[in-house]
């Protein structure tokens, strides 16, 4: 066991043993571990490297250090940067879980349900990846590549994720059957850039990775009155949820059932455009 | 030198009377930790335990090879079938379960070997090692198929059969009443206590072996053991461990026997942990159930007739499912006046988990059914749901579905009235957190829409059906100090606590001992089960008490002589009402004084062929008002309020009262909207607490408590009665009931799933 106290050391003790695993928070691993799925050899425990920890903008990008916890994330100046972050971070788990578990260790594990991920992909983050070999940047979906799967190199620690500032709304809504503590059935991330006039959504829960409401966002990118800021109609509420929700690529399991999943994210969608930007007529069930 | 730290439940006491919110003396152990739970036994030279499992629910075993396992370094013992010493099965009803599976295994999860090894990990490794080969057999996983399907045990697929007749059955061949018919479904809920189980065995000089163990019932599990050990039940010892919540699922054997089984063979201390997924496999659940209903009333809501099918799945073994059908079949139709009923009540064997019992014990499934009905009985005749109720509450004098003439206190329309009356205190709250979806942000306040009902239950307190209840107690008085001996288990409902009541009320001192509770010396004090302690162990005790009492004031009054009936028993001294007398109580007992006795409560009859007879010897009804919010769209749900009104006789400490009804709602809460054990094929998909779901501190509202009735029982200690089941009878009942008042829609079946709401529509595929 290695208790690294600065990112070199981190790096070198990986560099020594590039099977090392990584520990941040544990949240994930000792589930692992328990449930007897894991062999652990060498472990590099990096919760005590401050290069890892806390965040810092430059400009309009925001640089999430990879061990930032989720209660880290309640600070309000975090939230005004990266609403859909903070929200993200606040439906995790207990306080307990988010008093140490970090975004790293979400993005590392890649599961369907990590809440992090539909953020990540709407805000188009990109991951920091270093080793000993030098350092590396990948866009979200290079990173996430499967159920649980991610690009990680022998050897390599994410050091951060960047994201934009993007000065317009943003929602982060998660459904489960219970009001707290639960793992998502389905989730939804929409944010906004006013500048870059586009309507972006990231979707939790409903493929084997997270995914981008593509066609969704292209049709209210376009309906969106950017300049007079008139609210979209029931009609375009309407059929931007339809669209979200052809997106999905759902799955029945004991958690929910695919026509559930693909029901919810359509409700959701319209929610959070509406949460967004109001809307003019009547909702339509 | 070896520590077992198993009873901490020993030890002294401040107690004051009954009635009082005495603090429980292992409260402030339990919140900072320092409680020593089963899990928490350590031995020198201990050895750990492990158990191989069946991942088939139903197989025929060709081959078990142990070899690979016994060769791998550090492993002392691995043991199968044919190393049981004694009678290889088990059961609480029947004797149908194996120790170890011989050549057939029947649910998945099944124990097949056992090993002891000097680390958990070697035990994982050595399990790993085992080889066994099985012929997997097509398992039968659908209850209403188990009747004609070719038998999967020796003793048949029927477990028991109620087909209860009572009064005319011709009562509604007329014209002119109202009916109303429904079918409803239960699923399977587990206990979710967060102490899994856990045990240690010592093998003793003797030859025999101590048990500490986590049970609701030492001597049952005492006489089951040594039988499977073969040894005279003198030389298994057990006693009670630290209880992490039990709730039913503690009354069948779990790793009991292998344990002993282990230290004997090994010469070893041996304990041994369930994980949480084995728990889940370890010990039965709450039966799910299918029930069909026919209710028919007069135009102004009276009933005359209920007509009922009730099917339990009991999974693969009997446990105590003769019991739970007999309980789900008696109060069938709820706390009312039903002349005629016909209620076919059966509980079948199939390759599912096990199930058995759980706080509640038959009256949870049929109460969410009975009250269904009672509101669809409403909406037919127009009448309001509560009036209905009111007009057929059942009250002393009445009879029962089993003919039973109610000779008890039951204050069905108190309870209803006072929880319909109370006034609520749920207001609209602006924070999101509040709304259903919690912390998921998913509603704003115009998706969501409330609904509110009241449902009423009840169910028999103790053993029925001509069992012989007992409970040993004895109080010993020696230089003044109190102990007193009793081998009730106390799982969290706060025995400990009573007994110190108990003692001040009628000894007059402020401080107890509680001797270790164990199977030696001291007959057995019956389950903690059946909301029967308070009354039985709290009677014995009592009663033991009275009779040191009467050999203190006797002994003062011969040596002081003044007559008996002058001596009191006030704050550790005798005195006399004169003024005459005061002796000090160590001084009176330096010549220690001590009373044994064993308490029974009044005898009960078995039910006959039609389901008659007086079986039952107390009863407790509930009633609970349930406030939701639902957003229909996503189905999700949040209780807003649950108010309730309880018959308890009398409250005999106020706080452990209010925990009982808090903590019973809690579980009626779970089990209408989140707590399922899934099961496919006949294997438990969410065996962990990530899946398996309980209702967190955002899911459980505030338990409002309208009233607790305090009408004496009559026969009852101190005309208490027990209080810990009837809190997640109706509460269940309730909260689905005001699920179908927000929605319209039927929700026939709980747990509500948020797809039962959110796509109802498209699952009927008719319109609301
Ligand atoms: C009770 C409970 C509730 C939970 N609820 C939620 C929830 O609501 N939503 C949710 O999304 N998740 C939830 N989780 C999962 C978990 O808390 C999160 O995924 C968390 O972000 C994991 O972070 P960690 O720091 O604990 O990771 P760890 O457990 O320490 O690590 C997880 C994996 O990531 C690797 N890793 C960690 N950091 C790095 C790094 N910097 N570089 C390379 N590899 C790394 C580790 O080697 C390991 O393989 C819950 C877990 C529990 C136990």
């Amino acid at each position: 066991m290695t208790i690294a106290l600065t990112l070199d050391d981190a790096c070198a003790a990986l560099a020594a043993d590039p099977t090392a695993t990584v520990l941040a928070g544990g949240t994930d691993l000792m589930v692992q571990v328990n449930r007897g799925d894991h062999s652990i050899g060498n472990v590099v425990a990096i919760d005590r490297v401050p290069e890892l920890r806390g965040w810092t903008r430059e400009g309009d990008v925001l640089r999430i250090g990879a061990g930032m916890t989720y209660a880290d994330m309640a600070d309000p100046g975090f939230g005004a940067l990266a609403p859909a972050l903070g929200q993200a971070a606040r439906t995790v788990g207990s306080p307990q879980i988010r008093a140490t578990g970090t975004i790293g260790g979400n993005l590392a594990t890649a599961s369907p349900a990590g809440d992090m991920l539909p953020v990540l992909v709407a805000l188009d983050a990109v991951v920091e990846l270093r080793s000993s070999d030098g350092e590396r940047h990948l866009p979200l979906d290079e990173f996430v590549v499967g159920v649980k799967a991610n690009a990680l190199s022998a050897g390599e620690l994410i050091v951060a994720v960047r994201v934009p500032v993007l000065h317009g709304p943003q929602e982060f809504m998660k459904v489960g059957p219970r009001n707290a503590m639960v793992i998502s059935v389905a989730s939804l991330a929409l944010v906004v850039d006013p500048f870059g006039r586009t309507v972006r959504v990231g979707l939790g829960s409903v493929a084997p990775v997270p995914l981008r409401a593509t066609e969704a966002e292209v049709m209210i990118g376009g309906r969106i009155d950017w300049e007079g800021g008139r609210p979209p109609t029931a009609g375009d509420v309407d059929r931007f949820g339809q669209l979200v929700a052809d997106a999905a690529r759902p799955i029945d399991d004991h958690r929910g059932t695919a026509a559930y999943r693909r029901h919810v994210v359509g409700v959701m969608a319209r929610r959070a455009l509406v949460r967004a930007f109001g809307m003019v007529g009547e909702e339509a069930a | 030198m070896s520590e077992v730290r198993a009873t901490q439940t020993r030890g002294r006491t401040r107690p004051s009377g009954i009635g009082e919110s005495v603090r429980r003396p292992d409260a402030i152990p339990k919140v900072t930790g320092a409680f020593a739970f089963s899990s928490d036994l350590r031995h020198d030279r201990m050895l750990w335990g492990g158990t191989l499992r069946s991942p088939h629910p139903s197989a025929r075993i060709s081959s078990i090879d142990v070899g690979p396992a016994v060769a791998v370094t550090g492993v002392h013992a691995v043991l199968t079938h044919s190393d049981v010493p004694g009678r290889a099965t088990f059961g609480l009803e029947h004797l149908d379960q194996s120790v170890l599976a011989g050549d057939v295994v029947r649910y998945a999860g099944e124990p097949v070997a056992i090993v002891a090894a000097d680390h958990p990990d070697t035990v994982r490794r050595a399990l790993d090692a085992i080889q066994v080969e099985y012929e997997v057999t097509e398992p039968l996983v659908d209850p209403s198929r188990a009747e004609t399907a070719t038998p999967i045990h020796p003793d048949g697929n029927l477990i028991r059969r109620i087909h209860l007749r009572h009064g005319d059955p011709s009562a509604a061949d007329r014209e002119g009443l109202v009916t109303v018919e429904g079918t409803y479904e239960v699923g399977m809920q587990d206990q979710a206590f967060l102490g899994p189980e856990s045990g240690l065995a010592v093998p003793a000089a003797d030859g025999g072996v101590d048990l500490f163990i986590a049970t609701q019932w030492l001597h049952v599990d005492r006489d089951q053991v040594a039988d499977c050990l073969g040894m005279d039940p003198d030389l298994v010892r057990l006693t009670l461990a630290g209880v992490g919540g039990a709730f039913g699922a503690r009354e069948d054997l779990s790793l009991h026997v292998h344990l002993c089984m282990l230290a004997l063979y090994t010469g070893r201390p041996v304990k041994m942990v369930y994980s949480r997924h084995e728990s889940f496999h370890g010990h039965v659940h709450r039966h799910p159930a299918r029930m069909w209903y026919r209710h028919h009333a007069e135009p102004d809501g009276t009933l005359v007739r209920v007509e009922a099918r009730l099917l339990l799945d009991g999974g693969a073994y009997a446990s105590s499912s003769g019991a739970v059908i007999a309980n789900a079949t008696c109060f069938a139709a709820g706390p009312y006046r039903v002349p005629s009923a016909d209620v076919d009540g059966v509980v079948v064997r199939t390759n599912n988990p096990p199930c058995g019992a759980m706080r509640g014990f038959g009256a949870v499934q049929t109460c969410m059914a009975h009250e269904a009905q009672m509101d669809r009985l409403a909406t037919a005749l127009d009448m309001d749901p509560i009036d209905l109720r009111l007009k057929n509450a059942l009250a002393p004098g009445d009879r029962l579905l089993t003919g039973q003439v109610l000779t008890g206190t039951l204050p069905v329309a108190e309870v209803i009235r006072t929880c319909a009356e109370h006034p609520s205190a749920a207001v609209r709250s602006d924070e999101p957190m509040t709304r259903p979806g919690g912390a998921g942000r998913t509603a704003d306040a115009d998706h969501v829409v409330r609904g509110e009902a009241l449902a009423v239950g009840f169910k028999n307190l103790m053993f029925s059906e001509g069992f012989d209840d007992s409970s040993a107690a004895r109080c010993e008085l020696r230089d003044g100090v109190v102990t007193i001996t009793c081998a009730c288990a106390e799982v969290g409902q706060g025995f400990v606590t009573l007994i110190g009541q108990i003692t001040s009320e009628v000894l007059g001192v402020d401080e107890v001992v509680l001797a270790p509770v164990e199977t030696t010396g001291i007959g057995s004090a019956g389950s903690t089960s059946a909301s029967r302690q308070s009354w039985m162990s709290g009677g014995a005790v009592q009663k033991a008490c009275e009779e040191v009492r009467a050999a203190v004031v006797a002994r003062v009054a011969v040596t002081h002589d003044v007559p008996v009936d002058d001596l009191v028993l006030v704050e550790g001294r005798v005195e006399s009402l004169s003024g005459s007398v005061s002796v000090d109580l160590a001084e009176a007992t330096a010549e220690p004084l001590s009373a044994d006795v064993v308490y029974r409560h009044a005898p009960t009859s078995p039910l006959d062929h039609d389901g008659q007879g007086d079986a039952h010897v107390s009863f407790a009804v509930s009633a609970h008002r349930a406030i939701v919010d639902v957003d229909p769209d996503l189905g999700l749900v949040r209780v807003v309020e649950l108010t309730t009104s309880q018959d308890v006789g009398r409250v005999l400490n106020p706080v452990q009262a209010v925990g009982q009804l808090e903590g019973g709602a809690a579980q009626g809460v779970g089990l209408a909207v989140m707590e399922e054990v899934l099961v496919d094929g006949g294997r438990i998909r969410n065996a962990s607490f990530t899946d398996y779901l309980v209702p967190t501190a955002l899911d459980m509202p505030p338990v409002e408590i309208a009233a607790l009735i305090e009408q004496p029982e009559p026969g009852a200690p101190f005309g208490a009665k027990g209080i810990g089941e009837p809190p997640c009878i109706s509460s269940t009942a309730a909260v689905v009931g005001a699920l179908r008042h927000a929605t319209g829609l039927e929700l026939a079946r709980v747990p509500v799933r948020p797809a039962d709401i959110a796509l109802a529509e498209a699952q009927a595929g008719v319109d609301r």
